[in-house]
């Protein structure tokens, strides 16, 4: 999968459970939790979409390289053959 | 014929308006249905109905405001036959001559809502009132004498007076947009109601205590390995299962208290507080949470947060908490002393996770711990027995492997 459907889904999902919070606004770099307001079940939520819409595994081992949307994005590139 | 009434969906509703009808006459209906959709000041809400039979007729327009407690439809049972003419239709409420007319601004704390009106005794001299609904009428300034009852034989409930003496009907045409079905404005007001009435009869007591969660954690994360997300469980489903297990024995806390009277549950329907973005929050019940497994808890947890977030959940969900369980999650502050929200006499705080020096044998180690909080009511419970509940649910969280 390219680099830029790779953003676009990680875009569209984030869209969907924080509507109000614009990717171009936030600090890429800062806590995605913080920067998009989401609780752990919206990050679940996150994680279910993601991977499904790209096929990976997502494991809760590797939760903290997903930690900002700049990591999360490095993170879906690695592993996204 | 059985009525079909708008529902109160919790101590700070007294009005809700109809905005869908998914049933129409002639439509068979069976317990458990869904027939209306009613926006109230918490969003859009689904009511089903508790009975079998037909739906024989609406009374109610879609776009009306009713007080709690009018009949939106009839239900007729199995082989009745239909009502022969249509019962009038309710007024709604913006007709209602109470003094619901009131200027835009919002009411001033500690200053009654409503100009008291000069309290007229009934022309027959023989008002059928209840104490409780006397004493709030006389609060607010509400004047007896131009309430309907609802209750038997025409008596004025704590419910009717309620219905007007409440929050002022916010304006649609100056409230703030609604967000993702809520109406944020109509939804501070409705928080705002409730915790004032807590904070004004509810005798609260405050306890606290640390809760290491080694175990839970290592539980979860065992639990979830290897499993795709949409099976994994959030620790978040571990403290309801505890503070349900807990209130098994300790079912001082587990209840209403209303009218005087404390009310033990028969299950434990635990209300999860749940944040709605843009500000505000509902706490609709998992039902039966005694009874259910971890992975059903996650289920239904999700399920819930899903149609929250959506604005869209049903009455029961918000009227049939026992106890509520707040939870800040994992961002945020370590400790929370919640407000009981009425006709509740418990809730259940869980801090954020933190790693704290712990001390195990004769090392101190770093662990991850969790403050848990309980605000309870001392109409109904004392602290000795709020301390042995609370300590229950840190003993239930240690040994996860038993919820």
């Amino acid at each position: 999968m390219s680099d830029d459907r790779i953003d676009a889904a990680l875009r569209q999902e984030l869209h969907k459970i924080a509507p109000d919070m614009e990717v171009d606004d936030i600090d890429r770099d800062g806590d995605l939790r913080e920067e998009f307001d989401i609780d752990s079940m919206d990050f679940l939520n996150l994680v279910s979409a993601l991977s499904k819409s790209l096929g990976l595994p997502m494991p809760e081992e590797d939760y903290d390289q997903m930690g900002s949307y700049n990591a999360m994005l490095a993170y879906l590139k690695a592993h996204s053959g | 014929m059985a009525e079909f009434v708008m529902p109160s969906l919790g101590a700070d509703m007294d009005a809700g308006t109809l905005v869908e009808w998914l049933k129409k006459p002639g439509d068979a209906i069976h317990r458990g249905d869904i027939i209306a959709v009613v926006e109230t000041q918490k969003g859009a809400i689904e009511v089903e109905c508790f009975e079998d039979g037909v739906l024989d007729s609406c009374l109610v327009d879609l776009g009306a405001k009713v007080p709690v407690g009018t009949p939106l439809a009839m239900i007729r049972g199995e082989g009745e036959a239909p009502a022969a003419t249509k019962e009038e239709a309710p007024k709604p409420v913006e007709a209602s001559p109470a003094p619901q007319a009131e200027a835009p601004p919002p009411p001033k704390p500690a200053i009654p809502a409503h100009v008291p009106p000069p309290a007229a005794p009934s022309p027959s001299g023989r008002l059928r009132i209840t104490p409780a609904a006397r004493k709030l009428a006389a609060e607010k300034g509400v004047d007896v004498a131009t309430l309907t009852g609802s209750g038997p034989d025409g008596a004025i409930r704590l419910a009717d007076v309620e219905a007007i003496a409440g929050t002022p009907t916010p304006k649609a045409e100056t409230s703030r947009p609604s967000t993702g079905g809520f109406n944020m404005d109509a939804m501070r007001e409705a928080i705002a109601s409730a915790m004032a009435r807590s904070k004004r009869e509810v005798p609260h007591y405050y306890l606290s205590h640390r809760s290491e969660l080694t175990n839970a954690e290592a539980f979860i994360a065992e639990r979830n390995a290897g499993k795709p997300p949409e099976e994994r469980i959030l620790i978040a489903a571990l403290f309801v299962k505890a503070v349900a297990k807990a209130l098994k024995k300790y079912k001082e806390f587990n209840g209403h208290y209303e009218n005087g009277v404390f009310e033990p549950g028969e299950a434990a329907h635990i209300g999860m507080a749940i944040n709605i973005r843009g500000g505000g929050l509902v706490a609709p019940a998992i039902h039966d949470a005694q009874d259910l497994d971890l992975d059903t808890v996650m289920e239904k947890t999700r399920d819930l947060v899903a149609r929250v977030r959506a604005g869209r959940f049903r009455g029961r969900e918000l009227s049939d908490p026992t106890i509520t369980v707040s939870s800040l999650g994992d961002r945020g502050v370590e400790a929370m002393f919640p407000i009981i929200y009425p006709p509740q006499v418990a809730i259940v705080g869980i801090g954020m996770p933190v790693m704290r020096p712990w001390v195990v044998g004769d090392q101190v180690l770093p662990r991850s711990t969790v403050t848990l909080t309980l605000a309870a009511d001392h109409r109904v419970s004392d602290g000795h027995r709020g301390a042995l509940f609370l300590s229950a649910i840190d003993k239930n969280l240690q040994e996860p492997e038993k919820l």
